[in-house]
């Protein structure tokens, strides 16, 4: 690329998440390679039916995901993503039941979502002062959130789910705009609203700058702190998001509800580039990361087998592209200098 | 020193005709090398001169292209990696030390003996025994439990100068071992190099500091552009003559008369304390003036820096800036009120060193990258790096490349940047050279020279005597947190400064 063309894409660009790294690309074979083989295994893989089952499921994760993702770029975790999305969906659930139940209103259903994503930027306000202002790593502190809201959301539920909701609730989670799965919808929505963050905004500029080097940031006049919390407050605010979601889809709330989503979360933001040290880490190879688990999971079960070998595959999936990545960077660029020069 | 005189004996290491090409980059083109036994020598040449390839290829970490004859007292040496080249008694000790942190002295200094060779018991007491023997032998005291993270900069070089000399070593590479150390601790590195040479073992050290190298080396060995330039004896050497030799160039070196303008000072002090760090501090600074501000480690004056800047506020007194007083919560406050830092440890705090250049430079202004809606311009973002990467003429590949890609001298051009850009009345460089080449250094200056001219106020930390007395109009001399002498470098000797600082 001459460097008149690479200056012209910068200017006009800064959507980088959406335009395909070399990362996408492989990752966009890793997928059209599973496809071909699930087609291949069986002919109940390419149909319709599969993709309708993928898209209802991969935005639960998938929103989990881009909550998970915020964090691990900053530097830090939130290992309380699933029980923040629980104690969200509680808020709506308990509010619903308040206002009618499966009987309440548009205005009741409104009332409780903006509840829900209340209760989860105030779980976000809380972890990213702790983060913030104290210095404990966010392990420490989201793993004391994460127990903190188990606990407090068994002991107000007393284990129990809550059920019930109206159907325009339950159309979120269930139902189609335009032949599109509302979820799915939801989930776009959210990938839109955080490359739009991450790419086009101070704070998007901070997180990446923080996730590489905190004190240097400071230095520059970076407020690190303020960013730290917004960083756990967004976090927060996409389980409430979630949390929503799952509601609508199961037409009710438990907590402990996702909880098996934690590490998937870790797992696909890694496989998707996230750099586990923070700093690095774009949208789009992420939700591809996604799609592959998820496709993965969907014809796994397709074929019949366990639900535990798609997880199993999962992890393995991981291993193999870290073995594959160590072995391009040690041989594979190598290869193309020799090949090139 | 008569280390010279010893060059009838068989030499300990003798290179010919190494060369090196890495791709399109001919690091190292016929040279030649040589080091006596017990010699100290020194290697010296700008970044990208070839300095740390040709250690590497002695150390056994790059092979040298075919041609090159190698010999290690009077044999020759066939391929070599990094273990045999350890075996044979060569050793390097690299700027980062290549320490474990929170491993102790003892464990640290007999890695190689007892852990690294062996993968059986560790023996703790022959480990402690041998540690301990090393530690007197260098004449230092060193508590041998304590993790290496509780020590000085300094006192870690000694723990990794131990650990070489515990390896047997014959032949220490020393990569810029004072680029952090005070003048005093600069002393007692000397004085262990010393030691080493009376012992016989061979010193190789690469510095950045001119006076240093004349001072403690036997002879020089000049590299420019992966080229030999020349071995000379220190003797008879100057400063200048070593610059011209190492860049190729002349450099005229002057002290300034003053660039100050009449008006309002921009920085004023007025009794500015902060308990434990610095006391009763009052300067002022006019428009275009370079105040320089020496003293030895620890005289407090990155901590007056940080207090101006706003990262610490001080106890008592005030600032001023333009005749108004300051009130700074953090150094966001002190950033739009004009004031700039560049800090010292550009590594770790100057630049974020794995993110893009461009990035680097617009960090300090991305309110004025905002675009329609509030949100960042990618264009304005490309337009304000481009524009300072082209005023200070930086030397970048990509502006999208991590910064650390680049030379210490770009960095610190890109340093310049990212405060510059924020257009500041007062600009604090502290410590602006460390690990910056001598030639890049004056490219540097040119630039601090030419904002004074502009009328920009430069408070110039450094305690490199030379850098305040060539570059400053008035120099304040610091001394346990306070302010003891001012200097006019037009009125005095350099050699006077030097002995009233650090005499």
């Amino acid at each position: 690329m001459s460097n008149v063309q690479l200056d012209a894409t910068r200017r006009s660009g800064g959507w980088t998440a959406l335009r395909p790294s070399g990362e996408s690309l492989a990752l966009l074979a890793v997928l059209a390679l599973l496809v071909v083989l699930f087609s291949a295994l069986t002919d109940r893989f390419l149909t319709g039916a599969t993709f309708a089952s993928i898209a209802f499921q991969l935005p639960e994760l998938g929103l989990l995901t881009l909550a998970m993702m915020i964090p691990l770029l900053s530097g830090g975790l939130n290992l309380a993503v699933t029980f923040s999305a629980n104690l969200s969906g509680l808020v709506l659930a308990w509010t619903l039941t308040w206002l009618g139940g499966a009987d309440a209103g548009l205005g009741a259903m409104i009332l409780g979502m903006a509840l829900a994503i209340l209760a989860g930027a105030a779980i976000g306000w809380v972890l990213g002062m702790v983060v913030a202002y104290t210095g404990a790593h966010p392990i420490l502190a989201s793993l004391a959130m994460m127990i903190f809201l188990r606990g407090l959301g068994e002991f107000l539920t007393r284990g129990a789910s809550i059920s019930g909701f109206p159907p325009a609730l339950i159309a979120i989670g269930q139902g189609t705009f335009l032949g599109i799965p509302a979820p799915l919808l939801v989930f776009l929505g959210a990938i839109g609203v955080w490359a739009l963050i991450l790419n086009r905004t101070r704070l998007g500029f901070t997180i990446y700058m923080l996730g590489s080097n905190p004190d240097a940031s400071r230095y520059s006049g970076v407020n690190t702190r303020r960013a730290l919390v917004m960083v756990y407050l967004l976090s927060s605010v996409m389980c409430a998001v979630a949390g929503i979601v799952m509601a609508a889809r199961f037409n009710s709330v438990r907590v402990g509800h996702g909880e098996a989503y934690l590490l998937i979360t870790v797992l696909a933001c890694f496989l998707g580039r996230v750099d586990p040290f923070g700093g690095f880490g774009r949208i789009a190879p992420v939700v591809l990361a996604l799609v592959i688990l998820q496709v993965i999971g969907s014809g796994l079960n397709l074929l019949g087998t366990n639900q535990h070998l798609a997880t199993a595959l999962w992890g393995g999936i991981l291993i193999v592209v870290m073995g594959l990545r160590y072995l391009w960077g040690r041989y594979g660029q190598a290869l193309f200098r020799s090949v090139s020069s | 020193m008569d280390d010279t005189a010893r060059s009838g004996d068989t030499l300990l290491l003798k290179l010919e005709h190494v060369s090196k090409r890495f791709g399109g980059v001919q690091a190292l083109d016929d040279v030649a090398f040589e080091v006596h036994p017990g010699e100290v020598l020194c290697l010296a040449g700008e970044n990208g001169s070839g300095k740390s390839t040709l250690i590497k290829t002695i150390s056994g970490v790059h092979q040298p292209d075919p041609g090159a004859v190698m010999e290690w007292r009077g044999e020759t040496l066939g391929s070599m990696d990094p273990a045999s080249a350890r075996g044979i008694g060569i050793q390097v000790i690299w700027q980062d030390l290549a320490l474990f942190p929170h491993m102790s002295v003892a464990e640290n200094i007999a890695f190689e003996r007892n852990l690294g060779a062996r993968p059986t018991v560790v023996d703790y007491a022959t480990m402690r025994r041998e540690a301990d023997a090393i530690l007197s032998r260098l004449g230092v005291e060193i508590d041998l439990d304590a993790p290496v993270s509780s020590l000085s900069i300094a006192r870690r070089q000694l723990v990794a100068i131990a650990r070489a000399l515990v390896a047997d070593a014959a032949l220490i590479f020393m990569d810029e071992p004072t680029a952090s150390l005070s003048r005093a601790e600069t002393e007692a590195l000397i004085d262990i190099v010393r030691r080493l040479s009376y012992e016989g073992i061979a010193v190789v050290f690469v510095s950045h500091r001119l006076a240093e190298v004349l001072d403690i080396c036997s002879r020089v060995t000049v590299l420019r552009d992966g080229k030999l330039v020349g071995t000379y004896p220190t003797e008879g050497m100057t400063q200048t003559r070593l610059t011209e030799l190492m860049t190729g160039a002349t450099f005229d070196y002057e002290t300034h008369t003053s660039r100050a303008t009449d008006g309002t000072p921009i920085l004023e002090t007025e009794r500015l304390g902060r308990a434990g760090e610095y006391e009763d501090v009052s300067l002022s600074i006019a428009p275009g003036e370079i105040v320089g501000l020496t003293g030895r480690l620890g005289s407090g004056r990155t901590e007056l820096a940080l207090s101006i800047f706003g990262m610490t506020p001080p106890d008592r007194g005030r600032i001023l800036l333009e005749g108004r007083p300051l009130r700074l919560g953090s150094n966001r406050d002190a950033i739009d009120a004009g004031i700039a830092y560049v800090s010292e440890d550009r590594l770790s705090l100057g630049l974020v060193q794995d993110q893009p250049i461009e990035d680097n430079v617009v960090v300090t202004v991305l309110d004025r990258l905002l675009g329609s809606a509030g949100l960042l311009s990618p264009a304005r973002k490309a337009e304000v790096a481009d524009d300072w990467i082209a005023r200070l003429k930086v030397k970048i590949g990509q502006p999208s490349d991590a910064v650390s890609t680049l030379s210490g001298g770009n960095q610190q051009r890109i340093v310049l940047a990212k405060w510059l850009a924020t257009r500041p009345k007062l600009l604090i460089l502290d410590s602006p050279t460390v690990g910056v080449d001598v030639g890049a250094r004056a490219g540097i200056f040119d630039i601090v020279d030419g904002l004074a001219r502009e009328g920009m106020a430069i408070l110039l930390i450094s305690d490199e005597t030379p850098e305040v007395y060539f570059n400053a109009d008035r120099v304040l001399h610091m001394r346990d947190g306070r302010i003891v002498e001012t200097f006019r470098p037009d009125a005095m000797a350099l050699d006077d400064m030097e002995a009233a600082v650090h005499g």
